[in-house]
């Protein structure tokens, strides 16, 4: 796998990867889309995609709010907060 | 005369209903196992002592009412062990990965929460491999969990340490996920009983995702009919979580005590690979004969090549874990991206590629629609066979470090669950045996959808008339 190939998938998955890294990656993957190129073996022109098996449809429910979680709760997993908020890097100059 | 730490769900119950014991002794001689062992075996990443001690007290009080008012609670004052991967309020919850060395949940898992109500005590959160990442445990970003049978071997995964700690005594019962041998395959290595269900039979809701179409929890220990009561405690349909089934959840206590109806067992040949482990190919076919003189009528089927399964589970997977690790941002609960392990990135490397643009048709929906084939082919089994019988897993434990540098080695590993966990069929694994070394070797159930109560029945009536579930390792 090219190399600058590994690094746009890197960009998409928001990973940092060290030179190392992306040098196994590259060999890696090629050899795992290697193997799962067998696939090819087997006949699915006619054949309908499977997402899940569960054979549910339409599973909804009434739009009414319910008991969830409190904005002092939400906010409890980081101490990177100003004023009620998540604090982030800023995206726009 | 059995220690305490060493009974079985359904004795537990008995003893605490007959006042032989109570639970706070009964939840004090885990802990005291679990301080003295744990070092060794390394299953848990967090022990709950206080609060454990605590719920046992209250256990204790309702225990000394009326039976009436204790008999809904199948779980009543027994301590379980809780893979890491299901949020607990208030308690750390790791999946095994230092993105999370911090986190703690601000609300239980469906799982938990039902544990709670049938009166269980968590007694703590076990090892397992980061983000259920693995067949080993070994990709845990804080130790590796080792396999009681052998300190120098792994316990499988990912819910190695639900296994080492089922299997060791420390608990009573464990609750594991699967989403390809991951509850199945540690209990083969382990030697003890892993049930997976139906997919959608129990609730993901809290459980830290790792592929949403197949992730499914269920029961870990270390008799069939433990993993009865644990799972008539979680099935069941969930609000929060849509993809649970609205079927009802039959008794399956009640199923147990039901005369085994006339079965026909069909052996994969396919699943006896080229190759493989020439001890566990002899154990398995030993159970199957023991099946057959139970009355069960034993037939040869054919099933599609497992590697197929492997390609499919490979990408599917890969590429759910790549869309369900995105939300792990750093910026509302845990760590950053940084602090991914190896293995969690090769796998959000491999999924991300396989849905982007360009690729999406030749890997994913190529791999959506070999499932359908998987799905059809097992239907057509199931037309002719009530069950099927196979190995669980190609080899046994395998030494600490084997599954280092192998970027597939979870899927090789895995080569005979893939099929029925992408069918979303229910499984178990029963100890049926040992190698020459005394290495566990475990036999699979596999069964339609919602046929949870025919594995119990079959695996029952195979427990009745053998005694490996009764093994322990020498440990002290």
């Amino acid at each position: 796998m090219e190399k600058k190939v590994v690094e746009h998938v890197a960009l998409l998955a928001s990973l940092s990867l060290s030179q190392k890294e992306i040098k196994k990656f590259q060999k890696q993957l090629t050899d795992i889309l290697a193997y799962i190129g067998q696939l090819e073996e087997l006949k699915t022109q006619a054949v309908e995609p499977t997402s899940q098996v569960t054979g549910l449809k339409n599973v909804f429910r009434e739009d009414e709010s319910r008991p969830s979680l409190s904005q002092d709760e939400v906010l409890s997993g980081t101490k990177k907060v100003h004023n009620g908020m998540f604090k982030t890097k800023a995206i726009f100059e | 005369m059995k220690k305490l730490n060493q009974l079985t769900i359904k004795e537990a119950r008995e003893g605490l209903r007959k006042k032989k014991f109570s639970s706070l002794e009964l939840t004090r001689t885990c802990l005291e196992r679990i301080k003295r062992l744990d070092k060794k075996i390394k299953a848990f990443l967090t022990v709950s002592e206080r609060e454990s001690l605590e719920q046992a007290r209250k256990s204790d009080k309702i225990l000394n009412q009326p039976p009436v008012a204790t008999n809904r609670q199948v779980l009543l004052g027994i301590p379980v062990a809780v893979k890491d991967n299901f949020c607990t309020e208030g308690m750390r919850t790791t999946a095994a990965s230092t993105v999370l060395e911090n986190y703690f949940p601000v609300y239980d898992a469906t799982v938990v929460q039902r544990l709670k109500e049938a009166g269980a005590i968590i007694i703590g959160k076990t090892n397992m491999d980061a983000w259920a990442h693995g067949s080993s445990t070994e990709t845990s970003q804080f130790f590796t969990t080792r396999n009681p049978w052998d300190l120098g071997r792994l316990p499988g995964g990912s819910s190695g340490g639900s296994a080492a700690a089922i299997i060791a005594d420390e608990v009573i019962g464990a609750v594991g996920s699967e989403t390809a041998g991951s509850i199945r395959q540690p209990a083969a290595w382990c030697g003890m009983v892993g049930f997976k269900p139906t997919y959608g039979r129990v609730s993901r809701y809290g459980l830290i995702a790792m592929a949403s179409s197949l992730d499914s929890p269920g029961p870990m220990t270390k008799t069939i009919e433990d993993a009865a009561f644990v799972l008539q405690a979680l099935a069941g349909q969930d609000k929060m979580d849509a993809t649970t089934s609205p079927k009802e959840v039959p008794d399956y206590l009640m199923a147990l005590e039901k005369k085994l109806p006339g079965l026909k067992i069909g052996i994969p040949k396919e699943y006896f690979l080229e190759g493989m482990n020439k001890e566990v190919v002899a154990v398995v076919q030993g159970a199957i004969k023991v099946l057959e003189k139970l009355g069960m009528r034993i037939k040869e089927v054919s099933l599609l090549d497992p590697q197929y399964s492997v390609a499919v589970y490979t990408i599917l997977q890969r590429s759910e874990v790549s869309s369900n690790l995105a939300r792990y941002d750093g910026l509302r609960y845990g760590n950053d991206r940084a602090s991914f392990g190896e293995e969690a990135k090769r796998r959000i490397m491999l999924g991300t590629y396989a849905l982007s643009s360009g690729y999406y048709e030749q890997y994913y929906l190529k791999a959506q629609k070999v499932r359908t084939l998987i799905c059809q082919d097992f239907d057509r089994v199931f037309s002719q066979v009530n069950l099927l019988v196979a190995p669980t897993s190609p080899s046994v434990a395998l030494k600490v470090g084997a599954s280092l540098d192998d970027p597939m080695f979870g899927e090789i590993q895995d080569i005979l669950v893939e099929a029925s966990t992408l069918a979303g069929l229910p499984g178990v694994n029963l100890p049926c045996g040992f190698s020459k070394e005394g290495l566990p070797i475990g036999m699979q159930i596999i069964g339609p959808q919602f046929s949870e109560e025919l594995l119990f029945q079959a695996g029952h009536a195979y427990e009745q008339a053998t005694d490996w579930h009764k093994r322990r390792p020498k440990l002290t």
